[in-house]
């Protein structure tokens, strides 16, 4: 007879409930842990979906997402002569504030050559940029939809394809133009301030300047030898890919990401003490029961069975009501969740070694009970 | 005159030292033969309930000898399982509140004694279905305790310590919730049971109406046996 399933089913509502609110709580741990790989994993986002081998920036800075770079557009054509560079591509980027149908888009821009690397990836709907002008691919997180018409600065662009998370490291939804649009809406000068410049005898502005030329590798190609290879212009800097992926990682998005591992981390440590309070407030209920079984000859083992069974039952079912209500709602999140099996894994275990620990309490508790309490009233 | 499965000689408890020492017991003898139903009275703090836990294998005297069914019990050598093996197997315990657990239906709290005690949970269930049988609650066997009235919840608290056939039965206040019909009910059950059985009973109560039920009566003052006031019916 195994009581802690006679006692669960006894009190099934009443435990149900108790899963209901462990699970919500685990709930919350999960988001919060989806949350800190999501935004992990949006950092990167771009930068992997660009599919560069080598990333060629301003001298001395960790551009073009961890800091600004500006450099020659014609730094394009240096790069593609380098030995081992199967293919170059200029890009700028910016965030801009567009407005669709009278609603604000907040866009990340990314300006690119056509057929050349740095296009849009993960391509859903419709179709990539066919026309030099006024031609734009959105992702779907900002809410744009095929044929929709949106401002930027001074010009109308029409969205022809969509994309699927693609995100800059700050959340904010990627949108493609062509490298002409995007230097336009960068580098122009509203008309009043052009002329300021004009009468001050400062010329109009060059504006072939891109923010980052990305390089791809013909097969075998080493990216390191690439890279100090487009260092030795002293106007350039350069980094691998992975480079690039460690600088997003540990500076752009490093504070985010530390922040929420220690609200995580918290959380864990609350939703633990949770667990042995109700295991514990569970296990003090049935010290009367406990006591009778102990008088009537029941062996600790029977009693410690009961209460670590109940415990990890608690537990799991909390868990996993944690788990599903978090993969029903995490798309609803205005950024990304991720939560891979790995994440589940782990949580689950240590969850499972919380209720393990936490019934060591009340384990503690049932093992004193001295028998004698089920005498008298 | 048949051999004492209950028998005390000297047995004395006291609790804290110096100033703080309390004597619950002090130098109490007593024997209780197969088939006699014995009652234990006294005033509360008079030592009762510490007797009782000392025959019930749960609490150690400061000195004295005590033994229970031809075996010599805190003699150093008896490690706690050993007591636990002896309530599981050799008494019986009846409780005040009947003290059934709550989530088991009435056979199932009868079965889970059998089963602490070795039997299948089959067999455990159709055995408990004949002591309630016996003890005449046997259509209430799948109600939970919560479900059945003070005199049937005794009656299955009865038979879960009848369960694995003791030799003796520890009874605390059993008809202290009952009203007078059924705690004379209960207590000739517990006579029959003692003398089919011959099993020892030993009785705490302060209930006058079923003093007639008793083959001795022992009162206890100040943790002592008074030979005055104790008497046999």
């Amino acid at each position: 007879m195994n009581l802690a399933y006679r006692d669960v089913r006894h009190n099934l509502g009443r435990f149900l409930l108790t899963c209901l609110g462990l699970g919500l709580l685990l709930g919350v741990v999960l988001a919060m842990i989806g949350i800190y790989r999501g935004l992990v994993v949006e950092a990167l986002t771009l930068v992997q979906g660009m599919k560069a081998d080598v990333w060629v920036v301003e001298a001395n800075t960790q551009g073009p997402f961890a800091e600004a770079s500006r450099i020659p557009g014609g730094a394009r054509e240096a790069v593609a002569r380098l030995p081992g560079v199967a293919a170059a591509g200029s890009l700028t980027f910016q965030t801009v504030e567009g407005d669709s149908s009278g609603q604000k888009v907040r866009l990340m821009t990314i300006g690119y050559e056509p057929d050349r690397p740095g296009g849009p990836a993960n391509l859903i709907a419709g179709r990539a940029i066919g026309r030099s002008h006024y031609e734009l691919v959105a992702d779907v997180g900002s809410g744009l939809r095929l044929d929709d018409r949106v401002r930027l600065g001074r010009n109308l662009f029409q969205v022809v394809g969509l994309t699927k998370n693609q995100v800059a490291s700050g959340g904010d939804p990627a949108a493609w133009i062509t490298l002409l649009d995007s230097q336009r809406l960068q580098f122009d000068l509203a008309p009043p301030a052009a002329r300021v410049q004009i009468a001050r005898g400062m010329g109009a502005a060059d504006r072939d300047i891109v923010n980052a030329v990305i390089a791809r590798l013909d097969p075998g190609a080493a990216a390191d030898e690439v890279a100090t290879a487009a260092r030795r212009w002293k106007h350039l800097s350069a980094m691998t890919s992975a480079e690039q992926e460690t600088i997003l990682t540990r500076s752009v998005v490093d504070r985010a990401r530390r922040q929420i591992g220690m609200f995580t981390t918290i959380l864990l440590v609350v939703s633990a003490v949770i667990i042995a309070l109700i295991i514990y407030t569970m296990t003090m209920e049935k010290l009367k029961q406990i006591a009778t079984l102990k008088l009537i000859g029941a062996p600790d083992r029977k009693i410690v069975a009961m209460i670590v069974q109940q415990s990890l039952a608690l537990g799991m079912i909390g868990f996993c009501a944690g788990a599903a209500l978090i993969m029903i709602i995490k798309d609803a999140f205005p950024r990304r969740v991720v939560l891979e099996l790995d994440n589940l894994l782990t949580l689950g275990a240590i969850v499972f070694a919380v209720c393990l620990v936490a019934s060591a309490l009340g384990v503690r508790a049932a093992l004193k009970v001295d028998p004698a309490t089920a005498l008298g009233g | 005159m048949p051999a004492p499965i209950i028998e005390l000689r000297d047995v004395s408890k006291h609790f804290g030292e110096g100033d703080t020492r309390v004597d619950a017991l002090r130098s109490v003898s007593l024997s209780v033969a197969p088939g006699e139903v014995i009652a234990l009275l006294g005033p509360s703090g008079s030592g009762k309930t510490t007797l009782l836990n000392v025959i019930g294998c749960i609490l150690e005297p400061s000195s004295g000898w005590v033994r229970l069914d031809d075996e010599v019990i805190y003699d150093g050598k008896m490690l706690r399982r050993d007591l636990r093996r002896l309530r599981l197997e050799k008494i019986g315990f009846i409780f005040q509140f009947h003290n059934l657990l709550p989530f088991l239906d009435a056979t199932d709290n009868v079965a889970v004694a059998m089963e602490l005690a070795g039997k299948s949970d089959r067999d455990a269930r159709r055995a408990a279905g004949e002591l309630l049988d016996y003890l005449e609650v046997g259509r209430r066997g799948a109600a939970f305790p919560a479900k059945l009235s003070g005199g049937e919840a005794q009656r299955v608290a009865i038979a879960r310590a009848l369960a694995n056939k003791p030799r003796i039965i520890l009874a605390d206040e059993p008809t202290a919730a009952l009203d007078s019909k059924r705690a004379g009910i209960v207590m000739d059950l517990l006579r029959k049971l003692a003398a089919e059985q011959q099993t020892a009973i030993v009785v705490v109560t302060h209930d006058e109406k079923i003093f007639d039920r008793f083959d001795r009566i022992h009162h206890l003052r100040d943790g002592q046996i008074d030979p005055a006031a104790s008497s046999s019916t």
